[in-house]
């Protein structure tokens, strides 16, 4: 065969001319949350163990406690309210924070099955399969968010009907940010067995330290300097602004904090799944001999 | 960046071009100097034992990994340059199992399908001929959990060629496999090369693999001991065989028998 002949026998693809379309790109985003979503749909017991653990600090442990904490007036409530009410937007950034770095986990899991791969070799530009990825992680989370919060209707949760809509863009940034952290923590993770130790030094101190459980000027008042830690602790802010956004009010601290806080995690781990600067250079991927 | 000559004259670029590649994790060079090119419509074998920098080199070129040293281009297109248009051209079979076990045949290609901007009914189409090309398309709606090691790579090839790549890369793709496996896999590539015209850098340890009519890049201990056509291989090695060419520039025909399965 000549070069000639091998050059026009070469098939061809419409959609190779130079660069993608925007409907291409529609076409691998809507491919990327598609695969998220299965993905999700064939591991139930991760759908009911990501409600399961809500429920029992929604039923167990804020039945427990809800006479031993008192919660005075604080905005955005208006009146006093039960402790089950109090901690409900802590457990919906709960929900989100362990997705976020269940996401991530998955993430070092494709990467050692070398699914990964997969993704990264894709002619889209890496931001923008990163960014897609991401939106599949948040998408899930804010469905099981749902999920919890209509069962906890059930629980005498019961925040105006508005609330459940405008929680919405609350949920979404605060998911955003904290998938994108597990996303950068997942670039920095080898394997998976170290995934664990991140856990315990990530999510547990992330949700303590934070006003899910209870009010930060309660926190002030035992221990300043846990109450420090709390301010710098991002879970903080995505907890208040779910708190405000669920009670139809907007606390623009915490909204900029926790964009601010998006951008810089997201920003990093981006860098950090680029191969002309970040993580993914100094490391060999798992799957081959050399 | 090097072209080759058609045979009108014209200079077209090289399917893939690899010039002056090295690669280094922390101190350690891994890859050093490495120079080739695989011309459209060409089969090379990129022979090397385990350890050789295989894959690392596929990383790069596939832009795993930064190409810091050198410069890697895909018909023209610079990789750390133009990622997504080297890429396009470029369908891999990586030497890992990269099918979602959890997912369908279907649900696998079509996800990647997606990651190349191809909608649902084109993918479909394609899915379905390249399924009838590999001989699968009776497990179409099967989960891949279900498929054997040889069935899987199957899917995986049908998948690298799916968005129609003119270069493709396999990276011991018949590794784990057994001989029958082996062979039809072998053959289904080299049939490819005929009859569509792709490119392929076929990346194996099994000497056996190669045919006397095959371009073959022989890499050892990160760097290109030989490269060109298998007989002038073997007539610059002073050797009989590609096998002893290949035992004799790694340095292996002093502890190894002429009958060593490599």
């Amino acid at each position: 065969m000549t070069l000639q002949t091998v050059q026009s026998a070469i098939p061809t693809d419409p959609a190779s001319g130079r660069g993608f379309k925007v409907r291409q790109y529609s076409i691998c985003l809507k491919g990327i949350l598609y695969r998220e979503g299965l993905r999700f749909l064939n591991q139930r017991e991760r759908f009911i163990s990501s409600l399961v653990r809500p429920l029992l600090w929604l039923f167990v442990f804020a039945a427990g406690f809800r006479q031993v904490l008192g919660v005075s007036i604080i905005p955005p409530y208006k009146t006093y309210v039960l402790y089950e009410v109090y901690i409900t937007p802590g457990l919906c950034g709960m929900i989100l924070l362990f997705s976020g770095m269940q996401s991530s986990l998955s993430m070092v899991y494709d990467r050692e099955m070398g699914n990964m791969r997969t993704l990264l070799v894709s002619p889209f530009p890496r931001w923008f399969l990163l960014v897609s990825k991401l939106l599949a992680g948040v998408a899930v989370s804010i469905m099981q968010v749902y999920a919890f919060l209509v069962i906890a209707l059930f629980w005498g949760v019961k925040p105006p009907w508005s609330g459940y809509l405008l929680i919405l863009p609350a949920l979404f940034l605060s998911g955003m940010m904290l998938c994108s952290l597990g996303m950068l923590l997942s670039s920095m993770i080898k394997q998976l067995e170290n995934f664990a130790g991140i856990m315990n030094f990530v999510i547990f101190p992330m949700y303590f330290a934070s006003p899910a459980l209870y009010p930060l000027w309660r926190i002030q008042e035992s221990s300043p300097l846990l109450h420090k830690i709390c301010l710098a602790n991002p879970f903080t802010y995505a907890v208040e602004l779910i708190r405000f956004a669920l009670y139809g009010q907007v606390d623009w601290a915490s909204l900029m904090i926790v964009i601010a806080f998006t951008a810089l995690f997201l920003g990093g781990a981006i860098l950090a799944y680029n191969p002309s600067n970040g993580l993914l250079r100094r490391r060999q991927i798992t799957g081959g001999n050399a | 960046m090097q072209d080759v000559k058609a045979n009108d004259g014209v200079s077209v670029p090289a399917a893939l071009d690899v010039s002056a590649v090295g690669h280094c994790f922390g101190r350690k060079q891994v890859l050093s100097d490495i120079s080739f090119s695989i011309a459209p419509g060409h089969f090379t074998v990129l022979l090397g034992l385990n350890g050789a920098g295989k894959t690392t080199l596929f990383s790069l070129i596939s832009h795993l990994y930064d190409t810091r040293q050198g410069a890697i281009h895909i018909f023209g297109h610079d990789i750390s340059q133009a990622p997504g248009e080297a890429l396009r051209r470029l369908g891999i079979v990586f030497q890992a199992r990269t099918l979602d076990l959890d997912l369908s045949v279907y649900q696998n290609l079509s996800y990647h399908a997606s990651l190349h901007g191809i909608g649902h009914a084109q993918a479909l189409e394609r899915i379905r001929t390249l399924l009838d090309q590999v001989n699968m398309s009776d497990r179409l709606y099967d989960k891949a959990r279900s498929l054997s090691g040889g069935q899987m790579r199957r899917i995986e090839i049908a998948r690298a060629l799916l968005h129609r790549p003119p270069l493709l890369l396999l990276d011991e793709a018949t590794v784990g496999l057994d001989i029958q496996s082996r062979a039809e896999i072998l053959a289904t590539i080299r049939d490819l090369v005929v009859t569509d015209g792709i490119s392929v850098l076929w990346a194996t340890h099994l000497i056996d693999e190669v045919e006397n009519n095959d371009d073959v890049v022989v890499l050892d201990k990160g760097r290109v001991l030989a490269q060109g056509r298998v007989s002038d291989v073997v007539r610059s090695a002073g050797s009989d065989s590609i096998r002893q060419a290949f035992a004799s520039l790694t340095g292996l025909v002093s502890v190894l028998p002429e009958d060593a399965g490599l």
